[in-house]
């Protein structure tokens, strides 16, 4: 569904992402891990078009995305730092992304904005809402359109436990309807039970991308944090010899 | 695009600046129209302040907005939504509402006290310095990502329209004071928005009567139905150009 080949990107003479290929398909829940400042954030921009590669192409869909902007409208995006017009109320928000994005024949999935109580605040204005209503605003905003992919870019950061358990149940309903799903996430713990597979990138590299049976078997262990702490480990040692 | 252009409008509309621009606008028209006695005259004076204030607000005004946008901005190019389409959308939101701004402040007066050719092309003027600088601002956006950088280059800008660059054509009429050039007085005010308005409107005054052997250069080229038509090709020119450019720079941005 996604296919990135050979993505470069580069600020200044940071290089942010390093001959990224990454092919995810229908289906599949991904998670992005990495360090930070390992150019996860980077990647997500520029599979939405907000981030320019300098070299490389990405399809979705099987259609270059250069120049494209339709596609988007298979996209819910999710952005780490959920950050609106001051002076609209939540309610202008909704309403003007759905005034934006009206398509007729999709259903509207406002599940999310009921669970986090979101129709109580409507009328509050964007800035003063703390971080982690502004999440759910963000989060109810990425499922609102039923899109058939997500890109969760820290969905449970800032967000209460009570928040969090709602939004995970909600990523597992929809990877059961054949979403494809990217999160990125430095609560692996959490993650457990949501992914199947994983990409780990370092330094803009994309280290490898295994499905999580098989990082399972390669590691020796159950759990993806141990795991990770593992190759973070392995990647570690290497560097330094 | 309609949706956006509303969005930008409802927005900037809410912002209480836009809102005291005009009423400024209004007070001080009809107190120069009311402290003249020839209207006339008072149209001169409300010239000359025009001239300053309105390149000055909306270039201002429409930096300062886009950077205070730029929340917005990303969320809309999230969206399936052309980047180009967004661009021009808060271009001609910001356009909309400060040119909306000094039609009420500026145009209901003159309307009022002085409706003639000359205050006519007054409003016209003043409509497209508002429009012109709006396209200014939002190239020097594109091109500064560092806020207080960007406000800083949009000022310089404006300090160079409305003064360094009169400055600069004193010069060189003094060093070449030796040669003919009056004609190619009326090329190089083509480079600068600003002086070319207020010509256009001189000359509709009986004022330039005292801008001596240019003035009736001037008189001779603005005065005729093509010097008019390629006077205002110019502005349209000068809207047109950094809107452009903006937006294919835009275009390529990371966000």
């Amino acid at each position: 569904m996604i296919i990135a080949n050979n993505i470069n990107k580069q600020f200044g003479k940071l290089k942010a992402l390093d001959n990224v290929s990454v092919t995810c398909n229908k289906g599949e829940c991904i998670a992005l891990i990495g360090p930070n400042g390992s150019g996860k954030t980077t990647f997500i921009k520029c599979i939405l078009g907000m981030v320019v590669c300098n070299s490389g192409f990405i399809t979705v869909n099987g259609k270059n995305i250069l120049h494209e902007w339709q596609y988007r409208a298979d996209i819910g995006y999710m952005p780490q730092i959920g950050r609106y017009p001051d002076n609209m109320t939540i309610g202008q928000v909704l309403d003007m992304m759905k005034d934006i994005r009206n398509k007729k024949n999709t259903a509207i999935d406002e599940d999310l904005i009921k669970k986090f109580e979101l129709d109580k605040l409507l009328d509050k204005r964007m800035r003063t809402l703390s971080g982690g209503t502004r999440q759910k605003v963000s989060a109810a905003l990425a499922f609102l359109f039923n899109p058939a992919v997500l890109i969760l870019d820290e969905p449970t950061a800032g967000l209460d436990p009570v928040a969090a358990e709602i939004l995970k149940d909600k990523i597992i309903a929809e990877k059961a309807n054949g979403k494809l799903i990217l999160i990125t996430s430095h609560i692996l713990s959490e993650l457990d039970d949501l992914v199947t597979q994983v990409i780990y990138m370092q330094e803009g590299k994309l280290i490898f991308h295994k499905s999580i049976g098989d990082l399972r078997a390669d590691t020796g262990q159950e759990k993806l944090s141990k795991a990770i702490a593992s190759v973070m480990l392995k990647t570690g040692n290497e560097k330094n010899n | 695009m309609k949706k956006i252009i509303k969005y930008v409008i409802i927005d900037i509309l809410r912002n209480k600046i836009v809102v005291a621009y005009t009423i400024f606008l209004l007070l001080l028209s009809f107190s120069i129209f009311n402290l003249e006695d020839n209207n006339a005259k008072g149209l001169l004076s409300l010239l000359n302040i025009v001239l300053i204030i309105v390149p000055l607000v909306s270039i201002l005004f429409a930096a300062i907005y886009v950077y205070n946008s730029a929340e917005f901005l990303e969320l809309l190019v999230s969206q399936p939504l052309k980047r180009k389409t967004i661009w021009l959308s808060i271009f001609a939101g910001l356009a909309f509402s400060l040119a909306l701004a000094f039609f009420i402040g500026v145009g209901i007066p003159v309307m009022l006290y002085e409706f003639s050719a000359t205050g006519i092309t007054m409003l016209i003027v003043g409509l497209f310095l508002t429009v012109i600088f709006v396209a200014i601002a939002l190239l020097a956006t594109v091109q500064t990502r560092d806020k207080a950088k960007g406000i800083g280059v949009t000022i310089l800008l404006w300090l160079y329209f409305s003064l360094l660059f009169d400055g600069l054509v004193l010069f060189l009429l003094f060093q070449f004071a030796d040669y003919p050039m009056e004609k190619i007085m009326i090329g190089i005010s083509a480079f600068n928005p600003i002086d070319l308005s207020r010509i256009l409107v001189l000359l509709k005054m009986d004022v330039s009567a005292l801008m001596g052997y240019t003035g009736a250069v001037f008189n001779d080229f603005f005065g005729k139905t093509y010097g008019m038509i390629i006077a205002v090709f110019v502005l349209a020119l000068w809207i047109a150009l950094p809107a452009w450019i903006s937006a294919r720079k835009f275009n390529r941005k990371d966000l």
